[in-house]
């Protein structure tokens, strides 16, 4: 059986999009698919205008800095610093050394994290560690966010946290899509939500609540 | 690649090399296993090699003539034995080059050289020093002038005698032979052995080191780095554990030889493996480092492309 099947749906600029389903309808398997991570076996994916799976592996990093990631398991660099962190994204796109001195601050300080710069992730709590996520992710000003179930390893406080985040870096222009399971998240949002489930797409409301 | 790229590899290369202090000390040691196996195996080649030709200048025969000896016939005789095929060539010492030789060899015993002076005539004969083709013919050699010396029955030898029936040179040459071609070729096919298998020891703790790191790398690749990027640090990595691996052997080698040198000098006669060290340095620096760089570097691309496929 495959994880996702007739999955057609798209995205434009600015949205903030939801997407919700019980463990195993294949959210992941869908944000692996975004991210080249994993090739369909048939369909594809276009970002812009460019087919993301016919994109070579030598230059499908150049795609990646477009679009941020955060993940539910953070993955930061666990020998980097945040500081460290958030500057390999931007040393990996080539961004000249006094910017990574002054944005790497500035974003840290946007996720409310000033004081933690020279911290280790090991040092960190799990809802700080994905702040520095969601800084790592912004910080080369992408045109979409995929956020993988960001908040599934979060108390419910730092998920508030996380997802105001979120929801503040849409309002400046950047694209989200986020996967979710957290009912109270979807609710608060009031935004468009894709309902699957066991890999197909059930329903997808402008403005929709967590209906499963 | 332009300059800021290059600092940010190398600086992270340097840092990663450090906050893994435990996984960097690892390969570091076994990297000093591999090459110190490596350096032993090219003293063992030099000491055999040199041993083995030190022998084999040994193991030519001298057929020492009487005094009396007419030299037209010693001539006849080297004719005749240059006329072998088992010959490799015959050299002809007079009386007096025999006396030259002995006096220069004695240079410093002014004893041995005032008893010469005491002497009326050149107590010393003449030689024919014999070389072979190939150290197991000596008896063959031997044997034909037996022969000859039988034909002439009737004069008075002029043959005093042959040191190839010496006992002690007899027994070297046949220890020779046994060394030579057993050792060689299981000298070879154990050091090829060793080496082959540190070598292997070797990549697989960088491989290891560098899969403690693989969701790194796919973390790394999903933040939009190159593959260049991500592989460059780790092959810095891999270079500073040879270039230091390989600094630490050659320092263990400067004791270790001088501790065996004098010992390998009266052992294995003539060669003194310190001071062919250090006369040798520079080809040691390059072999050991250079093969910790190599291996390094290469151990190091090879592991982390397993990693590169997303």
């Amino acid at each position: 059986m495959a994880a996702l099947q007739d999955v057609s749906f798209s995205v434009e600029p600015s949205e903030f999009i939801s997407i919700v389903g019980h463990s195993g309808a294949g959210k992941t398997t869908l944000v692996k698919m975004l991210l080249a991570e994993e090739k369909p076996s048939s369909g594809s994916v276009f970002f812009e205008s460019v087919n993301v799976h016919e994109v070579p592996l030598k230059s499908i990093n150049t795609l990646r800095r477009k679009i941020g990631t955060v993940f539910q398991d953070f993955r930061l660099l666990p020998n980097k610093t945040a500081f460290e962190n958030i500057a390999f994204a931007m040393e990996a796109a080539g961004r000249p050394e006094e910017e990574i001195l002054s944005d790497v601050p500035h974003v840290l300080e946007l996720v409310d994290l000033g004081d933690k710069i020279n911290n280790f992730p090991s040092e960190l709590s799990g809802g700080e560690q994905q702040r520095v996520a969601i800084a790592r992710a912004i910080v080369n000003q992408p045109d979409v966010i995929v956020a993988d179930e960001p908040t599934g390893n979060l108390d419910p406080v730092n998920t508030f946290e996380i997802v105001q985040i979120l929801r503040k870096i849409n309002d400046l222009g950047t694209t989200i899509i986020l996967t979710t399971h957290n009912k109270g998240v979807i609710d608060s949002l009031k935004k468009r939500v894709i309902t699957m489930d066991r890999g197909k797409v059930i329903r997808d409301d402008k403005e929709g609540k967590y209906i499963l | 690649m332009n300059w800021v790229t290059t600092k940010r590899i190398f600086r992270a290369g340097f840092l990663d090399f450090w906050r893994n202090g435990f996984v960097s000390l690892s390969a570091i040691l076994m990297m000093i296993f591999t090459l110190f196996i490596i350096g032993v195996s090219v003293f063992t080649g030099v000491i055999l090699q040199t041993t083995l030709s030190e022998f084999r200048s040994q193991a030519d025969m001298n057929v020492y003539f009487t005094v009396d000896a007419q030299e037209q016939r010693i001539v006849e005789l080297k004719s005749s034995l240059e006329a072998l095929p088992e010959v490799k060539s015959v050299e002809y010492l007079s009386r007096e080059e025999a006396l030259a030789a002995f006096r220069e060899r004695h240079q410093n015993d002014q004893l041995t050289l005032q008893a010469l002076d005491e002497l009326e005539d050149n107590p010393l004969g003449a030689v024919l020093n014999v070389e072979a083709k190939d150290i197991t013919q000596y008896g063959a050699i031997a044997q034909f002038l037996q022969g000859q010396q039988a034909l002439q029955a009737g004069e008075p030898s002029v043959i005093d005698k042959i040191n190839y029936f010496d006992e002690a040179h007899r027994a070297a040459i046949d220890r020779l032979t046994a060394i030579t071609d057993s050792s060689k070729l299981i000298g070879f096919f154990i050091i090829l052995v060793l080496v082959a298998t540190t070598i292997a020891i070797s990549l697989n703790t960088i491989r290891l080191a560098i899969y403690t790191s693989r969701d790194e790398i796919s973390v790394m690749r999903l933040v939009g780095a190159g593959q260049f990027y991500i592989r460059a640090p780790f092959m810095v990595e891999g270079v500073l554990y040879g270039l230091i691996a390989g600094v630490i052997t050659l320092v263990l080698f400067y004791p270790l030889t001088w501790w065996l040198g004098a010992t390998t000098e009266d052992f294995f006669g003539g060669i003194n493996i310190f001071s062919y060290y250090l006369s040798h340095f520079p080809l040691f620096f390059l072999l050991i480092v250079g093969t910790g760089v190599v291996l390094g570097a290469v151990a190091s691309f090879l592991a982390v492309r397993r990693y590169l496929t997303i």
